[in-house]
């Protein structure tokens, strides 16, 4: 940790409310950030980071509340004002053009010209390159964004900043997409900003990088400030539990049980991505009735591919995938869910709701055209009013209206229906991708006691899940993968956080089994 | 976080109809200050063509006339929008309807009654078929629907050309076919309204007689039927849920085992039959021909215009169907009563359909008068 | 032989030219993520104007100039729509396609005394032919070269075009308007104003692409003088990949199909013209099934930008 401690404040933001609607994202939160800190915010999805952040760049107005930058006070009404008082923001999600280049992409809103108004391009790389080698970023000017990698994109989002005269640089979940390696290459590039007396605010809820780089970490709960810590002398448990306000129960409650039969049996598949590039390039798995297995790796090995191949939504190039020695490689979606895989997609508002439906409506996504909700093809809309009512009541959805459309829910409620639909179908594999995500705690307990009751029943269960602790916590059997392959399985509870992290990251290896 | 985006969207979804009232009235003040800007008095033009709609029986029968065929292409609008589809092309799907409904009504001979439903099947066939096209090259190809049926128009109308200019159809010395059989027309009484017995009825019936001058046939009834069908197809079939699925979340549905592919194809091919059917019972009930076309008649934009003004729902294309049958029969009797242009209707109808397109203006608008109102 | 190239050269550029302008407003549009499907309209109301506008004070430019105007006026519209409140972009530019006869035809009524046609302008107070007298009549070059001074406007406008959007500031954030806005807003471009700007300019070329056959090719305004044009230029530009230089080239092909019925109705060859009129569009979509997938539009073309969408 590199407390330099220049104690002059770069930012303060005092007393901020944001309200959206009837929503309060932001409420009363004060945040100092000082020359040459790393400050972390802390927070579960949607408890207000990302919206405090709009606010300092100037993409959302306080509904109440003051910013000062060096001592001064700045009404942040735009981006531009934000970026002239030296602040710099990199999303989650990079704002970057794809088809343009690094160095169009650096100096877009700041473009250098000679006369006619033409783009000084050449004048631009230079710039770039200075800035480059002062901070140790590399990157090649003349590449296209769509053709790098996206630790590379990350480089040119913080260089954007720079190109900019940031001093105050904002970086939004800056890990959550990044190799291992990349994530090292990111905590030196932060040192060396530092030491330049830049600041800089890091969004996460990863716990482990706030005790690595931060100075300071602020948390904050519902939109509320929890409390601001000193990172050095704070433990990862209390802010934990500072998070997520309540002793946090990293167990999940399971009794031991022995696998059965292979149910899904994987034989060295290959799926392409978008890109047309491998994804999946020779995975093979087996998973068994009554265990739950898990796939850990970070985001962007192929997880998401391996799903939509299993479940008959992406072209499978070779490779072989049996359902209890079936072979259901290159079966339609249909075909699939019928030989009794069901799946919480990773994406519930866009592959598992149809959000302008009904609940009713979305309740019988697979099996509206099987009876008794449906006969020679006309719906039979009494017994679907039935069979919604009984479901909302037996998985507890709220509010108990079938007529709602989906949109209406919350998050937890509507993945409530993705599971009751699911879990109806009887599935013997029952897949679940991400299955917590954006969720609160409550309802992830229920998500992960859904999980464990399936597999309970003797069905096979595979959950894949970018959480590492989720993975630990919920998976009988852990399979780690990376660049499309399964680089090891290891049992559960032999194993741990430091092993795993070294395979995901495709180094060592555990037996296969 | 998503939870404030999900109300402006379920706002959005609900008071369509007091958005489409809004827009209506906005339409025909925007025309009211259109005439008086160019010296016409409003009060005076909108009376004249309300005289004009209603003043005779035979006006309101030929109001219903014209509404018929934009009620149905309105209606395949609205099927494929439901299947997230945009049907440009029905403008193309109505002309390759009249024309083979004209070519079974002249080439074939057929007993009366079987002659109609052949030549209505065949035409909507070969429409569906037509439509088919557009939603094959979207499903196989990526091939934009907009831009495959602004093509598929032009292609149907030169198509549309080329076959009446064939010998042995071509009617001589006109720009038009033959005229087809009586045995394929659906006109009510067309020919004992003719025979001696039945001008002496009608004489004394002037009512009736009135209602009899106009080519009135069974078309409305047909375009009425095909509206509950397409309801029935939307909302009470398995057919109709997936198509709606597909609409609404392709993603979704493909997941839940829905084949998108398929139901862009079927979802565009009955949106090319209803508008098939349009055009021939167009030709059926009223042109008894099909004519070479210097440029589109415009039954498939006015469909588009239709259906918006519909909300895209089956019997919301009947209303705005029969309120645009009014306009476009009624509007140009104030070119000839006073002079002043009829494109005010064009206007009118622009400007509706202006307005539904921004549902966040007629907000904006509707909170700031009850704003005032307050007051 | 030659003379026949010559005038099917000749006859293709007069006839491309007006879908050139069009096109043009369409790529300008598009790029910056508004698509114009109103490009009829504006065209028609365009060509309207020019044809009023010459035929009361004789002064060409100055039609060309109102029709431009007249073009943007409408595209106005389409940007408060489109871009201030949300609307959907293709419901809004049919809006206009209802509005542009509309308006058109009741302007026409007004000042021609109920006509749906406006007078014929004089043949000196048309667009000029700068290169007339040049060369010998009726030789090869006089067919081709000896063009309405619009024609050689719309090509120079193709390279004004291509240099504006890819070698200056605005075209760069035109572009990235359309590709990405949310990424040009957080680095402080006022979205609103370069779509304003896009949509507003594309309905001025649209406007003398109306312009371009009502007081070039033709010297009045009828109902049926735009039929289709507008669409066809959409088809260009899509064609064109979106870029002018590639519009230019789809609206020459068009042109030529053209071309080459308006030569084979003056010759026996007894090819149907209502065939030969069907090919470009059938070529058109065959282009589209074969190249679809490898190109696509701007990213963000047909979504409206809404500031803290959250």
């Amino acid at each position: 940790m590199n407390h330099i401690k220049v104690e002059e404040k770069a930012v303060e933001m005092k007393n901020i409310t944001k309200v959206f609607g009837n929503f309060t994202a932001n409420e009363d939160i004060n945040l100092t950030v000082h020359k040459g800190e790393v400050h972390a915010l802390l927070g579960e999805n949607g408890a207000g980071k990302t919206t405090l952040m709009n606010i300092l760049y100037g993409l959302y107005q306080p509904t109440i509340g003051e910013i000062m930058i060096n001592g001064k006070t700045v009404i942040m009404a735009d981006p531009n004002i934000a970026i002239q008082n030296g602040i710099g923001m990199v999303h989650q999600h990079f704002m970057l053009v794809e088809p343009f280049t690094v160095t169009e992409n650096i100096i877009l809103g700041k473009e250098t010209t000679t006369s006619f108004g033409k783009l000084d391009i050449e004048e631009a790389v230079s710039h770039v390159q200075e800035l480059s080698e002062k901070y140790g970023l590399y990157v090649d000017p003349y590449a296209k964004i769509q053709d790098i990698t996206v630790g590379m994109q990350q480089r040119v989002e913080i260089l954007k900043a720079l190109y900019r005269g940031a001093e105050i640089l904002i970086l939004d979940e800056p890990t959550a997409v990044l190799t291992p390696q990349e994530i090292q290459d990111l905590i030196d590039i932060i040192r060396n900003l530092t030491k330049q007396g830049k600041c800089i605010i890091i969004i996460t809820h990863k716990l482990k990088e706030i005790k690595q780089i931060a100075d300071y970490c602020t948390i904050i709960r519902r939109g509320k400030q929890i409390d601001t810590v000193d990172v050095s002398v704070t433990t990862e448990e209390e802010l934990a539990n500072k998070m997520v306000g309540r002793e946090v129960n990293f167990i999940v409650g399971k009794e031991e049980r022995t696998k059965g039969e292979v149910v899904l049996e994987i034989d060295n598949l290959v799926i392409k991505d978008n890109r047309g590039i491998n994804a999946v390039d020779g995975l093979s798995l087996k998973v068994h009735a009554g265990e739950i297995l898990g796939i850990a790796g970070i985001d962007g090995n192929g997880q998401r591919e391996l799903i939509e191949g299993i479940i008959g939504l992406r072209k499978i190039e070779s490779g072989k995938i049996c359902m209890i020695q079936k072979d259901i490689t290159g079966r339609t979606p249909k075909e699939i869910l019928e030989s009794k895989i069901s799946t919480i997609p990773e994406d519930r508002q866009k592959r598992g709701l149809v959000l302008d439906f009904s609940v009713e409506e979305n309740m019988i996504l697979e099996n509206y055209y099987k009876e008794p909700f449906s006969r020679k093809g006309i719906l039979n809309k009494n017994k679907i009013n039935y069979f919604a009512k009984e479901l909302i009541q037996k998985f507890d959805i709220r509010p108990e209206d079938e007529t709602l459309k989906a949109r209406a829910l919350s998050g937890g409620n509507q993945q409530k229906v993705i599971i009751a639909r699911e879990l109806t179908n009887d599935p013997e594999l029952l897949i679940a991708a991400q299955p917590t995500r954006g969720l609160d705690v409550g309802a992830i307990e229920y998500v992960h006691k859904s999980l464990v009751e399936q597999r309970d029943k003797n069905k096979a269960v595979l959950l894949i899940s970018l959480e590492l602790d989720e993975v630990m916590n919920v998976a009988d059997r852990i399979a780690v993968i990376y660049e499309g392959k399964i680089v090891g399985i290891v049992e559960a509870k032999e194993t741990n956080e430091n092993a795993l992290g070294l395979m995901m990251a495709g180094g060592g290896s555990g037996n296969e089994k | 976080m998503k939870n404030k985006k999900n109300s402006i969207k379920e706002m959005l979804g609900s008071g369509n109809f007091m958005i489409t009232l809004v827009s209506i009235f906005l339409g025909i003040l925007v025309g009211a200050i259109v005439l008086k800007i160019a010296g016409y008095s409003p009060l005076e033009s909108y009376g004249v063509m309300l005289k004009g709609i209603f003043g005779k029986p035979k006006y309101i029968l030929y109001t219903i006339i014209y509404a018929t065929p934009l009620i149905m292409t309105g209606l395949s609008v609205a099927f494929a929008f439901k299947t997230g589809l945009f049907n440009i092309g029905a403008e193309g799907q109505f002309i390759i309807g009249a024309l083979v409904a004209t070519l079974v009504g002249y080439f074939v001979k057929l007993p009366m009654g079987i002659h109609v439903v052949v030549v209505f099947v065949a035409a909507i066939t070969a429409a569906g078929l037509w439509g088919g096209i557009a939603g094959y090259l979207k499903a196989k190809f990526g091939v934009h629907e907009v831009i495959a049926t602004i093509m598929l128009n032009w292609i149907a109308l030169y198509l549309n050309n080329y076959v009446i200019m064939l010998e042995g159809f071509k009617r001589p010395n006109s720009e038009a076919s033959y005229k087809i059989w009586d045995t394929a027309t659906i006109g009510i009484l067309e020919k004992w309204k003719y025979t001696a017995h039945g001008r002496v009825w009608l004489k004394v019936h002037p009512i009736l007689q009135s209602i009899f001058k106009t080519p009135v046939n069974l078309g409305i009834i047909c375009a009425i039927i095909l509206a509950f069908v397409v309801w029935f197809i939307l909302n009470r079939t398995t057919l109709g849920y997936e198509l709606r699925s597909v609409g609404s979340n392709k993603y979704a549905a493909e997941y839940g085992g829905i084949n998108v592919k398929k139901s862009m194809i079927v979802s565009m091919s009955i949106a090319g039959a209803l508008a098939g059917a349009a055009g021939a019972l167009q030709v059926m009930g009223v042109s008894k021909q099909v004519s070479i076309l210097a440029a589109m008649e415009g039954y498939g934009f006015d469909g588009i215009a239709v259906a918006l003004i519909g909300s895209n729902g089956a019997f919301g294309c009947v209303f705005s169907g029969l309120l645009f049958g009014a306009l476009k029969y009624g509007g140009p009797k104030i070119q000839s009563a006073m002079g002043a242009p009829s494109e005010v209707v064009s206007i009118v109808m622009g400007t509706i359909v202006f307005f539904i397109a921004m549902p966040k203006f007629i907000r904006l608008l509707v909170s700031l008068v009850k704003r005032k109102e307050v007051k | 032989m030659l003379d026949n190239i010559g005038f099917i050269l000749g006859t293709t550029l007069m006839y491309a030219t007006p879908l050139i302008f069009a096109a043009l407003g369409g790529v300008i549009s598009e790029n910056s993520g508004v698509v114009n499907i109103g490009l009829e309209g504006m065209m028609t109301l365009g060509a309207l104007m020019g044809a009023t506008v010459g035929y009361f004070t004789g002064n060409p430019w100055l039609a060309l100039l109102c029709a431009g105007l007249a073009g943007g006026f409408l595209a106005l519209l389409h940007a408060i729509a489109s871009v201030t409140f949300g609307a959907d972009q293709i419901v809004s530019g049919i809006a206009i396609n209802f509005l542009g006869p509309g308006i058109a035809l009741f302007l026409s009524r007004l000042f021609f005394e109920g006509a749906t046609m406006t007078k014929s302008i004089n043949l000196e107070n048309k667009i000029p032919r700068p290169l007339g007298g040049v060369f010998p009549q009726n030789s090869f070059f006089d067919l081709v070269l000896n063009q309405y001074a619009t024609v050689y406007i719309s090509f120079l406008l193709v390279f004004v075009i291509w240099y504006m959007l890819y070698k200056t500031k605005i075209g760069l954030r035109i572009r990235a308007v359309g590709e990405h806005p949310k990424a040009a807003d957080t680095l402080g471009i006022n979205i609103y104003k370069i779509r304003y700007f896009s949509v507003i300019l594309s309905g001025i070329f649209a406007g003398f692409g109306g312009a371009a056959m009502s007081i070039a090719v033709v010297s009045n305004f009828r109902p049926t003088l735009i039929s289709g044009q507008g669409f066809i230029a959409l088809a260009a530009m899509i064609f064109g990949k979106w870029k002018p230089q590639g519009a230019m080239w789809a609206c020459l092909l068009f042109g030529a199909a053209q071309g080459f019925v308006i030569f084979l109705g003056g010759t026996a060859i007894a090819i149907s013209s209502q065939l030969l009129a069907m090919l470009p569009y059938i070529i058109t979509l065959v282009i589209l099934i074969s190249f679809v997938g490898k190109s696509v539009g701007p990213a963000a073309s047909g979504d409206p930008y809404e500031k803290g969408e959250r």
